[in-house]
């Protein structure tokens, strides 16, 4: 097995990352409903540096994942730590999340700025300038939030992410839907986070978009971690015959659901 | 049927010459259900909100009472109202009986009912689009209330319409516990009635036009509201 790849055949796991440059983990973590098991047994470790891009087909549990990562949702078993620690509110108001349907206040463009920056004790109207300047929607700032552009609403909705200054921003495939221009642009915005030193946690389904975009890559298959691996290694030979196969388009159908 | 159109003759001088008779009754019924609407929304859209954002023991049979609520009999409210304010009762001290202070009493328990469930209603289900995303920017629950009473005033504005239209169109109850006295506690509604038992149709009538127009109007302020507010995304 090549260094810095852990392959997890149903439980078993192996920590390939420094602690030092350790941020987040997971360990054991488990999420049921009813009585299907959707996260099963996940451990891993989140890389203090660069962006993790999620991938998996259809069902294997990516957004639900960041979601337990994000503390949204609370896992059946296992736990989270971030710096060591467990999640707690102090901890989520370090972090953002971006989701595939972005949710806008029935506000103004700005009004929704305002609006976490006011969470934060810091709504001056200098600071919700620059954010939305920062996003190219300086221009539309006085106008109803909902009125924007499929795109115009998903940049939208990462400025007031990034208006927080969070130290981890999870994106759950915020791109699905958008035209390639306007992917271009959160994937720049999204790149300019994290040359500021943001880790980025993305959830993607297009291959393009993770070579483009991904320092490392966790892949999962049936609710398990069936690979973690550096980008480009995963790309060019991945361990997994779950990720060989996803990579190579084949379509997987596992024969018995848990 | 010549009675019935010199009626309406009269009724519409009334009208339009502004009688000062008339235009009391109408200033004094405005007062009345624009007071319980202000008690009812008051105590109506906090807890509607609260039931909105709550997940406690119960919450289903609250919601069901709730709404069961929204149907009390003005005159069994009426009733109740009397019962409290009378002299013997529990209440008597504030000698509130046959005040306009009574009537406000009395509509706005009938209609708190009515703005919490509906407002419930509302709020909850901009609630569910929002409490995700809340939950991810740790947004605190009296903020998260107040932006959620907030992104829904167009809504609840029409709430409290409705509350609105139900007090000012109500006579079982204040006409029990505020008696239908002249210059003092007589409204619309319960004039209405006494002009009607007396055969006086003409000040009926006019009163009539008045509650009427007034319907059309708050359903015409409505429907102004819904397409603003739809034109402008903000509902």
């Amino acid at each position: 097995m090549p260094d810095g790849t852990t392959v997890s055949q149903g439980r078993t796991w192996a920590a390939p990352t420094d602690e030092s440059e350790c941020l987040g983990e997971a360990v054991g973590l488990v999420y049921r409903s009813g009585d299907r098991t959707l996260i099963d047994g996940i451990d891993l470790q989140i890389p203090r540096a660069g962006r993790t891009v999620v991938m998996g087909a259809n069902g294997a549990g990516k957004s639900l994942l960041l979601r337990l990562l994000h503390g949204l949702l609370l896992p059946s078993a296992g736990h989270v730590r971030w710096g060591g620690r467990p999640l707690d509110d102090a901890l989520r108001q370090q972090q953002a999340m971006v989701f595939q349907r972005p949710v806008l206040l029935r506000r103004s463009v700005a009004a929704n700025i305002r609006f976490v920056l006011k969470l934060r004790g810091r709504a001056d109207q200098a600071r919700v300038d620059a954010t939305l300047d920062e996003v190219g929607l300086a221009a539309h700032a006085h106008q109803p939030a909902r009125l924007l552009s499929g795109g115009e609403q998903q940049r939208l909705a990462l400025a007031r992410a990034l208006a927080t200054d969070p130290q981890v921003l999870f994106l759950d495939e915020p791109t699905a839907s958008l035209d390639p221009a306007s992917t271009a642009a959160i994937e720049t915005i999204v790149n300019r986070a994290h040359a500021r030193g943001t880790k980025i946690m993305f959830v993607t389904h297009d291959l393009g978009q993770a070579r483009r975009l991904a320092d490392d890559v966790i892949f999962l298959h049936y609710g398990q971690l069936a690979e973690q691996s550096p980008a480009q290694r995963f790309f060019d030979n991945p361990v997994s015959q779950a990720a060989r196969d996803y990579l190579d388009g084949r379509l997987v159908i596992r024969k018995s659901s848990k | 049927m010549q009675d019935f159109s010199a009626s309406f003759g009269l009724a519409f001088q009334l009208v339009l010459a502004a009688d000062p008779d008339l235009l009391e009754i109408i200033a004094l019924s405005l007062k009345v259900s624009l007071s319980a609407v202000a008690i009812a929304c008051l105590i109506g859209l906090p807890v509607g909100t609260a039931i909105a954002m709550g997940r406690f023991r119960g919450r289903t049979a609250t919601i069901i009472l709730l709404n069961a609520l929204m149907g009390l009999p003005p005159v069994v409210v009426g009733l109740l109202i009397y019962l409290l304010l009378s002299n013997a009762g529990p209440l008597g001290w504030m000698r509130l009986l046959y005040t306009p202070g009574a009537m406000i009493i009395a509509q706005a328990v009938l209609i708190t009912p009515i703005v919490a469930a509906l407002s419930r209603e509302v709020v909850e289900q901009l609630h569910c689009e929002y409490a995700e995303q809340f939950r991810s920017l740790s947004v605190p629950r009296s903020s998260a209330a107040a932006a959620l009473l907030w992104d829904a005033r167009y809504s609840l504005l029409t709430v409290a319409l409705a509350g609105f239209g139900r007090a000012v169109a109500e006579v079982g109850a204040v006409i029990i516990v505020g008696g239908n006295i002249d210059h003092l506690t007589r409204v619309m509604t319960t004039a209405i009635a006494l002009e009607t038992s007396k055969g006086d149709l003409a000040l009926a009538l006019a009163l009539g036009i008045v509650l009427i127009t007034l319907a059309l109007s708050v359903n015409a302020a409505v429907m102004a509201l819904r397409l603003t507010a739809t034109r402008y995304a903000y509902a």
